[in-house]
């Protein structure tokens, strides 16, 4: 079933648009969770009347974030099934999984507590309660393992085989899903951006307050927890985005190139620290990818391979092919997945005609040919392209301001250590500034993870364009706009509450 | 381990369990459209709103595992119908989106819309999300409009995608049925959670004038469904064919099945009878337990006795029963694994439960909250 052009970009469109949104809310919660429940921690160890303060005004916004995060995640769940119906039965055997247990293990768990932590703290014991924010901490991070177990499946498809008789990918070993190298660093790095994200939250607050001279002791306590734990999570941050790009390298070689505007592949490679893309850079042409660049020389390849010689293949190598590095064109796997979708095709005619030699030939032929089945959906070989500015500063963005987060994190430490914090103008207002900036690196972190890997909606097995519901494209239309609308509605509405709890303070003032 | 039906019929009775589950605490939404039935002051609707507050993300939870677990055991209904009747389900999605919020913002300052607006947006989740879900349930019984094809892909036959559902009188009954029941359970729920005799006296006549018309619809509902034709397959051939009252001779096969489903009937009556008349407050633990038992079976006859369970309309034979839409053996293992989790799900929220409903909610202990909806 071949789909408009139109139904693939309005599907993908709708799925950005939800995912993004999603976005804005889930990390902070991730974070935001383990903070308070460090911050209850240290209340029920000291019984300090302040940090109980202190955790319950924390919790009040993180309940304003959190409601709007579950508004938004519902759907994306129902999305699959309602735009992407065709992807919901090639490899719903595997990827449902994955959501199922998420729902069993971590959205019960979440709910459940959630209403002990807000409103539990007279009806249950302070240990209860110090459990119950605790297990929403482990909740809310326990669904991000299993919706990015799910996510890393469809970057690094594997533990499954493709069933001719229900023309679907049937999972083979569950273990192989969970334990996806992909799944693993990208869970990690997921969580721990989060982690930096919700540090960045308390700081930018605090600082705020700060600044304004009022809650001062609130503020300095809830900076040296955030900040503690914004550094730690930092580091893990940048560990753990250091294995995400070798398994990039391993699965994506094209999303690596897209990632830094490489055409020609080389060893040596090197990483742009900052550069402008040339746009009328095309595949194949001698022009320079960019108008100037600094580069550090050598860096791709050891990020990528751990190798500082290692050969970094180009979108040029990977498009047109490269005989030397034995990487085939998309033109050539074009030829092959086109065969392997004809032979399935002829595989189930047979079949129905009860000719057993004719549909055990046909078997045969897609067996030889389905690793590359995938290609044979594409129109052209530039489709196997994703967008290649957009991955590129996306990526340049997250990195940059990934760093800059552990130089704050250190400083705002240091100089709370030696209490010359609020002297720290700079520091503070730079500190409150930093959190758009955090925002703005999460949305470019899910864009260099999504955008980079298009066409494909699972690695090299099935595009977008194959996997979207059989539906009118003016449906999706209709609803991504009224999407759209609600979504911003409901977000304006975040925003001001949330603008409010942070003027009225921790003291209702 | 256990051969494929077996575990196909397994994994469709938890999804008729979830399904159960989630009608069950549907009396959150049913609570939302009595906020200015049951109560007559702020002080009154603030606590009837906390006390829904507390629950409505276990209801919300329930409706995600509904959807999750029957993408995870049942694929090819998750592509057929929610990619077929997308805008009956888009709908629904629309109504859930909007009570996710409305308690959080309901009463915080500079909310933007006002107060009043997101008791709106309760009142239609409570309305229109249950009647949707209702109506989607009961083209399990009266069928869609859709085709699958050789490699299983489907397209609806229909360019009002779902929309056609409500011009069939079983399916909206089905729907009003459930919005009667959520209300009738609401009452009940708030006669077990809330210390107010304010707003007690007021539940028997809101549990009276919802349980009327949700019995005579009940009736109509569930004759139908033993009367009316019903899609079967052949289980060697998969071919479709329909027998006439197929879910009555269903029950006459499997007589247990009959015996709970009266027994969960009966269990419902008297839960509302002891509610309504006695005004007690274990009236919600009855008629719950009745309805998750008469919901489950209603749900289960759907996926025994060669039943299809998703009749189409469009092309007898793309019809699904849980031989032809299931996952695959393997995932069905995985997954039945996995299930044993429930019980340890289940015993952990019903000891919070237990512990945050040990004494019952007031207007004192709302006002005295410093997080309160």
């Amino acid at each position: 079933m071949e789909h408009s052009e139109l139904l693939v970009d309005y599907s993908r469109a709708q799925f950005a648009l939800t995912a993004l949104y999603h976005w804005i809310f889930v990390p902070l919660t991730l974070g935001l969770t383990f903070i308070i429940a460090i911050m209850e921690t240290i209340y029920v160890k000291t019984l300090d009347e302040k940090w109980k303060q202190i955790t319950k005004y924390w919790m009040g916004l993180l309940a304003i974030n959190f409601a709007i995060g579950l508004a938004t995640g519902i759907i994306m769940e129902f999305e699959f099934g309602t735009n992407w119906s065709n992807y919901s039965w090639i490899v719903g055997d595997i990827f449902g999984a994955p959501l199922a247990i998420e729902g069993l293990m971590a959205f019960f768990m979440e709910s459940t507590f959630f209403a002990v932590m807000f409103f539990g703290w007279e009806k249950v014991s302070k240990k209860a309660h110090l459990t119950s924010t605790w297990l929403v901490a482990v909740g809310s991070n326990l669904s991000a393992l299993w919706i990015l177990i799910a996510n890393g499946w469809m970057q690094h498809p594997v533990g499954m085989k493709f069933n001719p008789d229900s023309a679907r990918n049937e999972m083979e070993s569950f273990a192989e899903v969970i334990f996806n190298p992909n799944a693993v660093s990208k869970f990690l790095h997921t969580i721990s951006s989060g982690y930096v994200l919700a540090s960045l939250f308390v700081i930018s607050i605090s600082a705020w307050y700060l600044l304004k001279k009022r809650d001062i002791a609130f503020a300095k306590k809830s900076i040296v927890v955030a900040a503690s734990f914004g550094l730690v999570s930092s580091i893990f941050m940048l560990t753990t985005g250091d294995e995400s790009a070798h398994q990039v390298a391993l699965n994506q070689p094209m999303k690596l190139a897209a990632m830094e505007g490489l055409y020609k592949g080389e060893e040596r490679a090197g990483i742009v620290a900052f550069g402008l893309l040339e746009s009328e850079k095309e595949i194949g042409d001698d022009l320079d990818p960019f108008k100037f660049m600094f580069e550090i020389p050598g860096a791709l390849s050891f990020l990528g391979y751990h190798d500082v010689n290692a050969f970094v293949p180009g979108i040029d190598d990977l498009i047109l092919g490269n005989e030397k590095h034995n990487i085939i064109s998309v033109k050539e796997k074009m030829i092959i997945g086109t065969k392997s979708v004809q032979a399935l095709s002829d595989y189930k005619k047979y079949k129905k005609e009860n000719n057993t030699i004719a549909m055990n030939e046909a078997l045969k032929t897609f067996r030889a040919t389905s690793h590359y089945m995938g290609y044979g959906y594409l129109k052209k070989p530039e489709d196997a392209l994703p967008n290649v500015a957009l991955t590129f500063y996306s990526f340049h963005i997250m990195v940059t301001a990934g760093s800059w987060f552990l130089v704050l994190f250190i400083l705002v430490l240091y100089f709370s250590m030696k209490n010359e914090l609020t002297k720290k103008k700079w520091l503070l207002r730079l500190a409150v500034i930093t959190l758009p900036l955090g925002y703005v690196a999460q949305e470019c972190g899910w864009i260099v993870a999504e955008v980079g890997r298009q066409p494909w909606a699972i690695q090299d097995l099935l595009p977008v364009g194959m996997a979207t519901s059989n539906i009118g494209s003016t449906s999706v239309m209709i609803t991504f706009w009224l999407f759209a609308i609600l979504f911003t509605a409901l977000l304006i509405a975040e925003v001001k509450i949330m603008l409010k709890q942070i003027s009225i303070g921790p003291e209702g003032h | 381990m256990f051969d494929l039906l077996t575990l196909q019929q397994y994994w469709w009775l938890i999804v008729s369990i979830i399904g159960a589950l989630f009608v069950f605490m549907t009396f959150v939404q049913g609570g939302q459209t009595l906020l200015y039935t049951l109560a007559k002051t702020e002080d009154e609707r603030d606590v009837l709103v906390n006390s829904l507050g507390r629950k409505w993300e276990l209801t919300f939870t329930s409706l995600v595992m509904f959807g999750g677990s029957l993408f995870a055991a049942f694929p090819l209904f998750y592509a057929v119908s929610f990619g077929g009747a997308y805008y009956v389900w888009m709908a629904i999605l629309f109504c859930f989106i909007i009570q996710a919020v409305a308690y959080e913002y309901r009463k915080k300052p500079e909310n933007f819309y006002g107060q009043r607006f997101y008791e709106i947006l309760l009142y239609i989740n409570g309305t229109l999300g249950i009647f949707l879900i209702g109506v989607a349930l009961a083209t399990l019984y009266s069928g869609g409009n859709f085709y699958v094809n050789d490699m299983n892909l489907s397209r609806w036959a229909t360019q009002s995608y779902g929309l056609e559902a409500l011009l069939n009188p079983f399916n909206l009954a089905f729907g009003a049925m459930l919005v009667f029941l959520s209300r009738v359970q609401a009452g009940l729920y708030f006669l077990n959670n809330v210390n107010e005799a304010s707003i007690s006296s007021r539940v028997t006549k809101v549990v009276y004038s919802n349980f009327i018309p949700f019995l005579l619809l009940f009736l109509y509902v569930f004759g139908t469904i033993l009367f009316q034709d019903g899609y079967v397959y052949d289980s060697s051939t998969l071919v479709v064919s329909i027998e006439s009252m197929k879910f009555l001779h269903t029950f006459m096969l499997h007589p247990s099945l009959a015996i709970i489903i009266l027994i969960g009937l009966l269990i419902l009556l008297y839960g509302v009878y002891i509610g309504a008349v006695k005004q007690k407050s274990s009236a919600i633990w009855w008629s719950g337990t009745g309805t998750v038992l008469t919901v489950t079976i209603l749900l289960f006859i759907l996926g025994i006795n060669n039943s299809i369970y998703y009749p189409s309309l469009a092309d007898m034979q793309s019809s699904l029963s849980v031989e032809n839409s299931s996952g695959s053996l393997y995932t069905l293992n995985v997954m039945s694994v996995v299930s044993l989790l429930v019980p340890i799900v289940i015993s952990y929220i019903v000891y919070v439960w237990r512990s945050m409903d040990a004494t019952q909610i007031t207007i004192d202990e709302v006002k005295s909250d410093s997080h309160h909806y």
